[in-house]
């Protein structure tokens, strides 16, 4: 009775600038290694991909940009970077995680 | 092999939250309180430095997040000293307020020192009805201006409200008010009936049909409006499947301390007798998350019986709460009678069929005697 009710998540505007909204905070886990997401109530334990992603959402950068720096890091198609990062930013913002300004 | 090997403890998690129950006082009476019905005194309260300690403690164990709570942690004089405390040792700090005495001189300064996020109690979407369960005149009028304070400072904000039979109809009608006041998150928690609410628990039971109207509503609303408000909703155990993992199991994941520095797995661990509790006065937070009896009593898994002890969902679960096993069945090793797979399940059907039937009963307050049960406190 508590399952979330899927909806589509729509996409994100590549000129918006996605940050990290107060409450919410970027955390290396010093004593079991990795980084999390604190939030109200929550924490999120993050993979390498989503923790490149979220240093990158400081206000400044709009969503084009991140995805141009990630596609050069890590030398990889800018189509996939693209889309990975609008799932998993689109999750965060419609669990307001994530701001987009 | 020579000189036995010392044995390397069985691998034990750190925890990740705190819930510091700063202090027992609270303006407020809230008849599903989840404070002990013996409640501590101020005398008692640990001091600044204790709590510090703690904190500091805490944040080298592992812990991620602090939940300052009480009673009031706005009784405290030092709740900026704490959050300033936190923050410094890198905790991410949750204040868990009813709102009363968070003037805006205090909301800016915790703001200041650091805070993460505020938690502020409703007890009701109509006012009169909040006030009247909250045992306070004005205490909802309050709430509106500490809520617009906290947003105003730049705070994220939480709503929280218990639902019980006086506003269970109006369960939607709390959502929403979160969403107009500006809150990022809700919570909608059916009551859980240990501690005060236990002893409350003919006045606050809704009956069945009313609960699952209330939690479609929630639903409803939770879908309609994602996105604007993230929604978390406790469904009422008593008509539920399955046991919640009760603090994500047992010395697993969560530490409680209370005001006078007892060390608890869960709040309302001190309702089971036999338990030996080790006090932060004494000893090192470490020391106690990792030997005190009451955390090792239920542990892990291996302190189960059946139907739990051969269950494959006993690692997901880990039986429930151990309280509300006692409370129902006599033995907290049993599985939590709201399992459909207890041997106690019809104790539940017969409690809410019992306790939903004709006229809800008064509330006891907590902190006051019968006598005193006026709701002018303000």
């Amino acid at each position: 009775m508590t399952a979330d009710t899927p909806r589509p998540t729509p996409a994100l505007d590549p000129a918006g600038r996605p940050t990290l909204p107060r409450g919410v905070r970027l955390k290396h886990d010093e004593l079991r290694g990795g980084w999390v997401l604190l939030a109200p109530e929550r924490l999120l334990k993050l993979d390498a991909v989503s923790v490149e992603v979220l240093k990158r959402c400081t206000g400044e950068a709009s969503l084009d940009a991140i995805v141009d720096d990630l596609a050069a890091a890590f030398a990889a198609p800018r189509e996939r970077i693209a889309a990975d990062v609008d799932a998993m930013l689109g999750g965060l913002v419609a669990k307001r995680l994530v701001d987009m300004r | 092999m020579s000189a036995p090997a010392p044995v390397p403890p069985p691998s034990l998690p750190a925890p990740i939250g705190l819930l510091a129950e700063l202090t027992h006082r609270c303006p407020l009476g809230c008849p599903y309180c989840s404070n002990p019905l013996e409640l501590d005194g101020r005398e008692g309260e640990l001091g600044t430095d204790d709590w510090r300690r703690v904190f500091s403690q805490a944040a080298a164990l592992g812990v991620m997040q602090v939940h300052l709570s009480g009673g009031e942690p706005a009784a405290r004089r030092d709740l900026v000293d704490m959050v300033a405390h936190c923050a410094a040792v890198g905790l991410y700090t949750n204040l868990i307020t009813s709102g009363i005495g968070l003037t805006p001189k205090l909301v800016a300064a915790l703001s200041e020192a650091g805070l993460d996020h505020v938690q502020l109690s409703i007890q009701d979407a109509d006012e009169d009805s909040a006030d009247r369960i909250a045992g306070y005149r004005g205490a909802s009028a309050r709430k509106r201006e500490v809520a617009a304070e906290v947003v105003r400072a730049g705070l994220p904000l939480t709503v929280n409200a218990v639902i019980h039979r006086a506003n269970v109809s109006r369960a939607g009608a709390v959502l929403e008010r979160a969403i107009a006041w500006g809150a990022r998150r809700v919570e909608i928690a059916h009551a859980q009936y240990y501690g005060w609410a236990r002893r409350n628990r003919a006045a606050l039971m809704p009956t069945r049909a009313e609960a699952v109207a209330a939690i479609g509503e929630i639903e409803r609303l939770k879908a309609a409006h994602a996105g604007t408000i993230v929604v978390d909703h406790v469904i009422p155990d008593y008509h539920a499947r399955y046991p919640k993992a009760c603090m994500g199991g047992w010395g697993r994941r969560l530490i409680n301390v209370t005001p006078t520095g007892r060390v608890l797995p869960c709040h309302a661990a001190e309702s089971i007798p036999g338990l030996e509790f080790w006090t932060v006065r004494d000893r090192a937070l470490g020391d106690i998350w990792a030997d005190s009896p009451a955390f090792r009593a239920y542990r892990g898994t291996d302190w189960m019986v059946e139907p739990c002890r051969s269950c494959p969902r006993k690692g997901v679960d880990f039986g429930g709460c151990r309280c509300q096993a006692l409370a129902l069945t006599g033995d907290a090793r049993n599985a939590d009678p709201v399992c459909h797979l207890s041997p106690f399940h019809d104790r539940v059907d017969t409690i809410v069929l019992a306790e939903t039937e004709g006229p809800a009963a008064a509330y006891a307050y907590r902190g006051r005697s019968p006598a005193d049960a006026s709701i002018d406190r303000s």
